[in-house]
């Protein structure tokens, strides 16, 4: 498909999916740049991009993992058509270009969609959430949206600019080494989850210290909204889990830039990838899904109208399966043989992280039972996690027995195994939070029959696309493969597979429909609480004023505002300070910085020395820039903020 | 709150920061021993631990990175007791201190080089360098994070702000310190004896 032209004699030769690409990418620059002189929004933008409010940030997390997720579901889509009928011949995606393809949906969809839309719902509701002004370090946080930007840049450009990684996105050793992997795609993926991971990190470390120091007066650990605590729990996961991946991803590195002997088979030892990559992994599943539960234990109180059931139990069960993960990475390595007794030993601490996920299972249906159910979209995705996690789950187990792992092992139950509790946990969990706290975010409701449309379709999508991957894997479907044989009878599987991806990108398409017609036409939130709330998010005007709380409220036990709505007159106690209030000024500081990053890292992707040193001489510098810049906070008084808060409404 | 319990509260913020960051340190450099451990023996194409090491430079520096650690300990009292010149000199001594290390690092580093040892000859090698740089790397983080607090210093004196980023500091190094003891130990000790 390759289009070719002689020109002076000599050939060039384009191959059709870059250049769609390359138009692709072209085509939206323009038009982001027509709009944006069209509307004169350019000062609107850099606003944004500087802005280090924590909702600000939330929502550019969100957006950018939006974008991504868009990206990555095309990918996801480019897969199932090449998969769709026995021996197809899609497009160019077969061999190098099919594994490139699953392997940057897998990349984009686990670092650049789920972790980053997550993270953007934990910026928009920690804070509030505990009654605090902003996270403890606002710059930090901005630093942090704009290192993982830079990252998922990095492995989205990789496309264009000579190639995806094509490793799967485990990147095992040796093969993601230059002697099996040349040429720039796995430098792309080394380097552009390396940033974002610092990133990560980052947010982590600011989400800590926010929970334990900023929280309002009487806000204990035990009286915490269970979304935060999930956050809590998850930001402990990401700090003592990432610096694992960032030592795998730097000893990738040596050996493929500065050819070090850290992973090759002949003299180093390639286990290390995979020991380092899922003690890093693993937890990192756990990452993705904790939040979600977060958000079901809110979303599920709130729409039953009920107290959660065994608030206790909920918090214990959040710790242990954070504990436990840390236990149990050796079960995706049963296959290598590190012996029965290893073997034996994961699998039993793999399986024993079925008890408290199921003490939470229960304890939703128990909150559920006996309350006043309204089903609001927020609440339909979370009513159709619980059976769909359910099954995930239960493959889980059967894939941590050894023995049966074996069989499984590298086929498509696999994949419909991760999708069930991905897809099904975190990305349903991240639809019910951005349905529940759109309208604290922008101040409008999203429309609810097209929201019940995007429920319906994309659940239905889901169960059509990935329940026959079960079978397929049972039939002997071994994963990352681009096809297989009409006689190894796993045609009709793939196809109906193919269907319902595209079931789920209807569903999509109505989501996105849905936020254009909803900013037109939607319900505006005047109250700041249109779901009857219980948490301290729902006492304030949506959007919340800069500074959130003027006076910083006073808690008393859990669900404050649910008590206060039962047991008072609605509104929240406070407690009287005085003296200014600080607040964080905007920067742009971290954009010129993580520009300085995205530059040099094609110092170390194309093996450019030069740029590499003046990459790091830049980041020194711009750290040295930031710690002579002392003026980062502003004192505003309360009459300030209030003028400020009556302006906006 | 008023700007100086403002101030405090931020430096209080700033020093749980550094904990957790510590923390995730621990973890990196733990990652690293790991690797370390598991390749020492891996010397196909390269020496030996106990033919390469250097001990004896090594004892010197040992003693200069952990005098170092009493120095930054007095400067940081000298702060909190807002004595401008003691903290500036015992701050300016650690930064001597670290200059020196990074100094008999880089000698140990060349003369390793000039015999031909490089890191790419053989796993052992690579994981050496990597531990042994990256700790090397911490320690020139520093040198020019106490530079830039010298500059501080000279312009604000010993002010809040200041005493949160000493403090801050302050943990930093006593963890690149403690790293040393472990690299001292468990790469050069036990790579002349074990």
């Amino acid at each position: 498909m390759d289009i070719k032209y002689t020109i002076f004699g000599r050939e060039f030769v384009f191959p059709s999916d870059i250049i769609a690409a390359d138009l692709s990418i072209l085509l939206m620059g323009i038009l982001a740049v027509f709009f944006l002189t069209r509307y004169r929004k350019w000062k609107y933008a850099w606003d944004w991009m500087t802005s280090t409010h924590h909702t600000k940030v939330g929502i550019m997390y969100l957006a950018a993992g939006g974008a991504f997720f868009l990206r990555a579901g095309l990918d996801a889509l480019i897969i199932r058509l090449q998969l769709a009928l026995p021996e197809n011949q899609f497009w160019v995606f077969q061999g190098e270009k099919y594994n490139q393809m699953m392997t940057t949906h897998g990349t984009t969809m686990i670092f650049f969609v789920a972790m980053p839309l997550l993270i953007g719902l934990m910026n928009v509701a920690v804070p509030l959430q505990i009654g605090a002004r902003d996270l403890a370090f606002p710059y930090v946080n901005l630093l942090s949206f704009w290192l993982f930007l830079t990252g998922g840049a990095l492995v989205n450009v990789s496309f264009v600019l000579g190639g995806s990684p094509s490793t799967g996105w485990t990147a095992y050793s040796p093969l993601s080494l230059d002697t099996f992997s040349p040429g720039p795609g796995l430098d792309y993926y080394t380097l552009g989850i390396q940033i974002a991971g610092i990133g990560t990190m980052l947010t982590a470390i600011n989400f800590l210290v926010t929970i334990i120091r900023k929280r309002a007066k009487g806000m204990t650990f035990m009286r915490m909204p269970l979304f935060t605590w999930s956050s809590f729990v998850t930001s402990i996961l990401i700090l003592f889990a990432f610096p694992a991946l960032t030592i795998a991803l730097l000893l990738l590195m040596m050996d493929r830039v500065y050819g070090t002997a850290f992973l090759s088979g002949t003299d180093g030892n390639p286990l290390i990838w995979q020991h380092l990559f899922w003690i890093f992994g693993h937890p990192e599943v756990y990452i993705l899904i904790l939040p979600a539960f977060g958000i079901f234990s809110d979303v599920i109180t709130t729409f039953s109208r009920k107290n959660l059931f065994a608030y206790g139990a909920m918090v214990f069960a959040l710790v242990l399966i954070g504990f436990l993960g840390f236990m149990v990475w050796i079960h995706h390595m049963f296959t290598v043989g590190l012996g029965p007794i290893s073997n034996a030993i994961f699998a039993l601490a793999t399986m024993s992280i079925a008890v408290p996920t199921g003490i939470k299972i229960f304890n939703w249906l128990f909150t559920i039972r006996g309350g006043v159910v309204r089903f609001k979209t927020a609440m339909l995705f979370s009513l159709a996690f619980i059976p769909t996690f359910l099954i995930g789950g239960a493959t889980g187990v059967m894939l941590s027995a050894a023995p049966a792992d074996y069989q499984y092992h590298d086929s498509y139950f696999v994949v419909g195994h991760f999708h069930y509790v991905i897809v099904g946990g975190t990305i349903l969990g991240i639809f019910a939070g951005v349905y529940y706290w759109w309208p604290k975010m922008f101040g409008f409701l999203l429309n609810e029959v097209l929201g019940r449309w995007h429920f319906w379709l994309f659940t239905i999508g889901f169960h059509v696309t990935f329940f026959p991957m079960h079978l397929m894997g049972l039939n002997g479907m071994p994963r990352r493969v681009y096809t297989y044989f009409e006689s190894d009878g796993l045609g009709s599987l793939n196809l109906i597979s193919t269907i319902g991806a595209f079931i789920m990108a209807a569903a999509v398409m109505i989501f996105l429909f849905n936020i254009y017609w909803s900013l037109r036409h939607g319900e505006k939130d005047t109250t700041g609480d249109p779901w009857d709330g219980r948490t301290l998010e729902w006492a304030l005007p949506s959007p919340p004023p800069d500074g959130n709380f003027i006076d910083r409220p006073v808690v008393t036990t859990i669900d404050q505002l649910w008590n206060e709505k039962r047991n008072g007159n609605g509104r929240l106690r406070t407690v009287k300070e005085d003296g200014p209030i600080y607040l964080s000024k905007p920067t742009a500081q971290p954009v010129f910085l993580s520009a300085i990053l995205f530059c040099s890292s094609f110092g170390f992707i194309f093996y450019q020395p030069l740029i590499q040193w003046a990459g790091v001489v830049g980041v020194v510098c711009m750290l040295i820039l930031r710690s002579f810049k002392d003026d980062s906070w502003k004192a505003y008084t309360r009459s300030e903020l209030r003028d400020e808060k009556e302006e906006k409404s | 709150m008023n700007n100086e319990s403002f101030l405090l509260e931020q430096k209080e913020d700033k020093k749980l920061g550094m904990w957790f960051f510590i923390a995730a340190e621990i973890v990196i450099f733990a990652s690293l021993f790991g690797v370390y451990l598991t390749l020492r023996s891996h010397t196909d194409g390269g020496p030996a631990p106990q033919e390469m090491l250097e001990l004896k430079s090594v004892m010197v520096s040992t003693v200069l990175l952990l005098s170092s650690s009493f120095t930054i300990y007095i400067s940081h009292q000298a702060i909190e007791g807002e004595k401008t010149g003691k903290t500036i000199v015992f701050l300016a001594m650690t930064m001597v201190l670290a200059g020196l290390f990074l100094f008999m690092e880089g000698r140990e580093f060349l003369l390793y080089y000039e015999k031909g040892y490089e890191m790419q000859n053989s796993s052992f090698l690579s994981a050496f360098y990597l531990l042994v740089g990256t700790h090397g790397a911490h320690v020139a983080a520093g040198f020019i994070w106490m530079g830039l607090l010298l500059i501080h210093l000279k312009m604000n004196g010993a002010a809040k702000e200041m005493q949160a980023k000493l403090s801050v500091f302050s943990l930093y190094w006593h963890f690149v310190d403690l790293v040393w003891v472990l690299i001292f130990t468990l790469v050069y000790l036990y790579g002349k004896v074990g």
